[in-house]
C-alpha cells in the first residue's frame, strides 16, 4: 500500500468514514494532481465552474462583489479532502484564509510543495473533519467537493462537516447523483469510454441524491439554499451550470439554525421540498 | 510559506507585457482593467511617444477592433480623428468587373476606420496612464535583459536595474520579437518580393469615405480615406517596379500614383513622409511556450494588402485578455499550460485562414496570365452578383466572423 511508505509516527487516528481503498487510490496518483492533462484532467476542467459557483454564492451571502480583486478577503475556508490543493490555491488567491485537510500524507506533500512554489500561504493538515469538529473549530465556508461519493459512511461524515460550519457560514458540496444517467455518463463514459478517470474511480451505489444530502445536513442546522446541475459541453470542452442535476450537481447550504441533538436526526423529512430537490 | 519570502524584494505581477506598442498597450489596458496586476516594459519613453509628429503611418481598425477599443475606454478619445470607410471598391484597372462593398448592405456601421498610428498610440497611452497605479505599472523607458522561466512564474531582469516576477509573460515586441527567439520558437518566413510603399496624399476632390483596392500585375495598391482631403496609400510594388519608384522625387512619384488611381480624387500631391520596406510574411510555429504567449506581429505578420494586421492583433488581445481575466477571477493560474493551449487553438486557426486569403489574393492578382485573369474576373463577378457571398467576405474583413472574444462583441470582461 503506497500510503504506508510515507506514514509517519503520530499519524492521527482514521475516522470510520474513511475508506482505506479509496485513500490508496488517490495517494497512488499524488504526483499527478497538478498535471492538467493527467489523471486529474476532469477536475481541472471542472475547476473554473465550481470555483465561480462557490465564489458567487459566498459573495451573495456576505454581500460582496464577486468581481472585486480579492472577493473572499477575510473569510475562512476549509476544504475537506483537499488532495493536491486544486481548490485551496484558487480560493487562497481570491483572498480567503484557507485550510486544507486530507487523510493522505502524499497528497498533502504534493499540495504543500505546489503552494510554496506559487507563493501561497495555505494551512495543510493531515486531519479528519471529525477531529476538527471535536476540537470545536469553525469556518465561513466548508467545501466538500467531489468527496462524499468516496466516503464509506456519508451520514456521520456530513454531520461532522456541518458541525464545523460557523454561525454565519455555509457548506458547499459537489457530487454525482444516483441516477441511471449518472451511471452511464459518470462511470461508463468517463471511466471506460473516454478514459478520463481511472476505472473503478466511482461506485455508483455510493452516489447520493440531493434529497439524501439535504436530510443528512438538516440536523446539523444547514438548509440547501441553492442546487444546480453541472453539465459538460463536449464541443467547447468545458463544464457549465445547468438546471439538469441528473449527473453532476453542486449545492450551497448556509447555516439557518444551531445543530440539533443527535436523537432527532431520524425525524421525518420536511414536507414540500421535493419540487426543488429531485430524487 | 508566507507571500514574498524572497530575501530581495521582487515586484510580482500576474502579467508582464513586453513591448508597449499599440498591441501591447491594448492588452495591458484590458488586463489591468480586468483586475490583473500588469507590467508593461517598453524602450520608448512615454513622452516621446506622445509628442511624435505625423510619420505617415496609419492603421485600419475594423468594427470588431473598434468595439474592443470602445469597451476598453480608448475609442472615445480618438473617434473624432478616425476616418470612416463607407465604401470599398475592389478591382483591376481597365476592367468593368469590380466588387463594390457598400456599408449599407451590411448595416449602417462603417466598414472600418483609418487612424494615424500616433493618434492610436496617444489614446492608448492616455488610457494606460489613467489606469497606472497598483493595477498597472508602465516601465517606459526600460528593457528586459534576462528572462528565466520557473515552474510557476518567470523571473525578469530589467536594464534599469529592476527585477520582476510574472505568472505569464506576453511577447508584444513585434515582428522580430526577442522573446520569441529566447523561447526558441521558430518562424516561417515568406518573402513576397514586393516593396511596401506607404505615403499620404492630399487630393483636390473629397474621398467621400471611399477606399480603393486596385490590383495591377506589378503589385496591388490601396488608397484609404483619412480625415480631411487626405488619403493614405499602401502600395505593394514588385521589386522591379519599386526600383524605379523609390528614387523618384515626390512630384514624379505623385504623377505615377495619379495614373494608377485615376481621376476620382482630382489632382493629388504628397502630404507626408514616404516609407519603403521589403514585404514579408512571418508566422511563428507556435504562439506559446511555457509561461509565454505571443501577440500581434510577434505571432504573425501578414501582407498589408487587406489591412488586417492590427485587427488580428486585437483578436489576440481580446482572446488572451478574456482567458486571463476569467482565470484570475476564479483564482486560477493565469499562465497554466491548459490556458495557453486554449489560446493557441483559438488564435492559430483564425490567423492561418486570413494568411491564406490575403496570400492567395496577392498571388492571384499579381499575375497577368490570361487563364488566371479570367478566373479572377469570374471570381470577382461572382462575388459582386452573390450578395450572401459578398456579405460573408465583408463580415470577415470587418472582423465579425468566427469565435469572437467578448471584447470584440463590445462586451466588458
Amino acid at each position: 500500500m503506497p500510503i504506508q511508505a510515507s506514514a509517519a509516527s503520530g499519524r492521527p487516528a482514521q475516522p470510520a468514514s474513511l475508506d482505506p481503498a479509496e485513500l490508496a487510490r488517490f495517494e497512488a496518483i499524488a504526483a499527478d494532481w497538478w498535471d492538467e492533462q493527467g489523471p486529474m484532467a476532469p477536475l481541472h476542467k471542472l475547476n473554473p465552474t465550481r470555483i465561480a459557483y462557490l465564489r458567487d454564492r459566498l459573495c451573495a451571502q456576505h454581500g460582496r462583489d464577486p468581481l472585486a480583486r480579492e472577493p473572499l478577503a477575510g473569510l475562512t475556508v476549509l476544504d475537506v479532502g483537499c488532495g493536491g490543493g486544486l481548490l485551496c490555491e484558487p480560493l487562497a488567491r481570491l483572498g480567503a484564509s484557507v485550510t486544507g485537510i486530507d487523510p493522505g500524507s502524499r497528497n498533502l506533500a504534493a499540495a504543500r510543495g505546489h503552494a510554496v512554489a506559487a507563493g501561497l500561504a495555505i494551512r495543510y493538515r493531515e486531519s479528519s473533519v471529525e477531529q476538527l469538529a471535536a476540537a470545536g473549530e469553525s469556518f465561513d465556508l466548508v467545501c466538500v467537493m467531489e468527496v462524499v461519493e468516496h466516503v464509506a459512511d456519508p451520514a456521520p461524515f456530513l454531520a461532522a462537516c456541518a458541525a464545523v460550519v460557523g454561525s454565519n457560514g455555509a457548506l458547499g458540496l459537489a457530487t454525482l447523483n444516483r441516477t441511471a444517467k449518472a451511471f452511464l455518463l459518470g462511470i461508463v463514459t468517463a471511466e471506460y469510454m473516454l478514459g478520463w478517470l481511472p476505472r473503478g474511480s466511482h461506485d455508483w451505489r455510493r452516489f447520493l441524491r440531493p434529497s439524501e444530502i439535504a436530510r443528512m445536513l438538516r440536523p446539523g442546522g444547514l438548509e440547501i439554499a441553492d442546487l444546480t446541475g453541472v453539465v459538460y459541453q463536449p464541443l467547447r470542452d468545458r463544464f457549465v451550470l445547468s438546471a439538469d442535476v441528473d449527473v453532476n450537481y453542486m449545492l450551497f447550504a448556509p447555516r439557518i439554525a444551531s445543530p440539533i441533538a443527535p436523537a432527532d436526526t431520524r425525524r421525518p423529512r420536511t414536507r414540500g421540498r421535493s419540487a426543488v430537490l429531485p430524487g | 510559506m508566507a507571500k514574498a519570502a524572497d530575501p530581495q524584494p521582487v515586484d510580482s505581477y500576474d502579467l508582464a507585457v513586453i513591448g508597449g506598442g499599440l498591441t501591447g498597450l491594448a492588452l495591458a489596458i484590458a488586463s489591468a482593467a480586468g483586475g490583473l496586476r500588469t507590467l508593461v516594459v517598453e524602450p520608448m519613453p512615454a513622452a516621446a511617444a506622445l509628442a511624435a509628429p505625423f510619420d505617415g503611418r496609419v492603421t485600419a481598425v475594423a468594427p470588431g477592433g473598434r468595439r474592443l477599443l470602445a469597451t476598453l475606454g480608448v475609442w472615445a478619445d480618438l473617434a473624432a480623428e478616425a476616418a470612416p470607410i463607407e465604401d470599398i471598391i475592389v478591382g483591376e484597372r481597365d476592367s468593368r468587373l469590380t466588387v463594390h462593398y457598400d456599408h449599407q448592405s451590411v448595416g449602417s456601421e462603417p466598414l472600418g476606420h483609418i487612424v494615424e498610428n500616433r493618434t492610436l498610440r496617444r489614446s492608448l497611452l492616455a488610457r494606460a496612464q489613467a489606469l497606472a497605479g497598483p493595477a498597472l505599472t508602465l516601465a517606459m523607458p526600460d528593457k528586459v535583459v534576462s528572462v528565466e522561466p520557473e515552474a510557476q512564474a518567470v523571473q525578469l531582469r530589467l536594464a534599469g536595474g529592476g527585477a520582476a516576477s510574472a505568472t505569464l509573460v506576453v511577447a508584444a515586441d513585434g515582428k522580430g520579437s526577442m522573446l520569441r527567439r529566447l523561447a526558441g520558437i521558430d518562424v516561417l518566413r515568406w518573402n513576397y518580393r514586393q516593396v511596401g510603399i506607404v505615403a499620404t496624399i492630399a487630393h483636390a476632390q473629397p474621398h467621400g469615405g471611399l477606399a480603393l483596392e486596385r490590383f495591377f500585375p506589378d503589385g496591388p495598391l490601396a488608397v484609404l480615406p483619412m480625415i480631411g482631403q487626405r488619403s493614405s496609400i499602401v502600395w505593394a510594388a514588385q521589386e522591379r517596379l519599386a526600383r524605379d519608384l523609390v528614387p523618384l522625387p515626390d512630384d514624379a512619384f505623385a504623377e505615377e500614383l495619379a495614373e494608377r488611381i485615376g481621376d476620382r480624387l482630382g489632382e493629388i500631391s504628397l502630404a507626408g513622409p514616404r516609407w519603403h520596406y521589403p514585404l514579408s510574411m512571418t508566422q511563428a510555429k507556435r504562439y506559446t511556450a511555457p509561461r509565454l504567449a505571443l501577440v500581434g506581429d510577434a505571432a504573425r505578420a501578414i501582407h498589408p494588402l487587406a489591412g488586417q494586421g492590427w485587427n488580428l492583433a486585437l483578436r489576440d488581445v481580446g482572446a488572451l485578455a478574456e482567458l486571463v481575466v476569467d482565470a484570475k477571477r476564479v483564482g486560477l493560474d493565469v499562465g497554466s499550460p491548459a490556458l495557453l493551449a486554449r489560446y493557441e487553438r483559438w488564435r492559430r486557426f483564425d490567423s492561418l485562414a486570413l494568411i491564406a486569403v490575403t496570400d492567395g489574393l496577392n498571388r492571384l492578382f499579381g499575375n497577368d496570365l490570361l487563364p488566371l485573369r479570367l478566373v479572377r474576373e469570374l471570381g470577382l463577378g461572382l462575388v459582386e452578383r452573390t450578395p450572401p457571398l459578398k456579405r460573408f467576405f465583408m463580415h470577415h474583413a470587418m472582423g465579425l466572423l468566427g469565435d469572437l472574444p467578448r471584447l470584440m462583441r463590445g462586451q466588458a470582461l
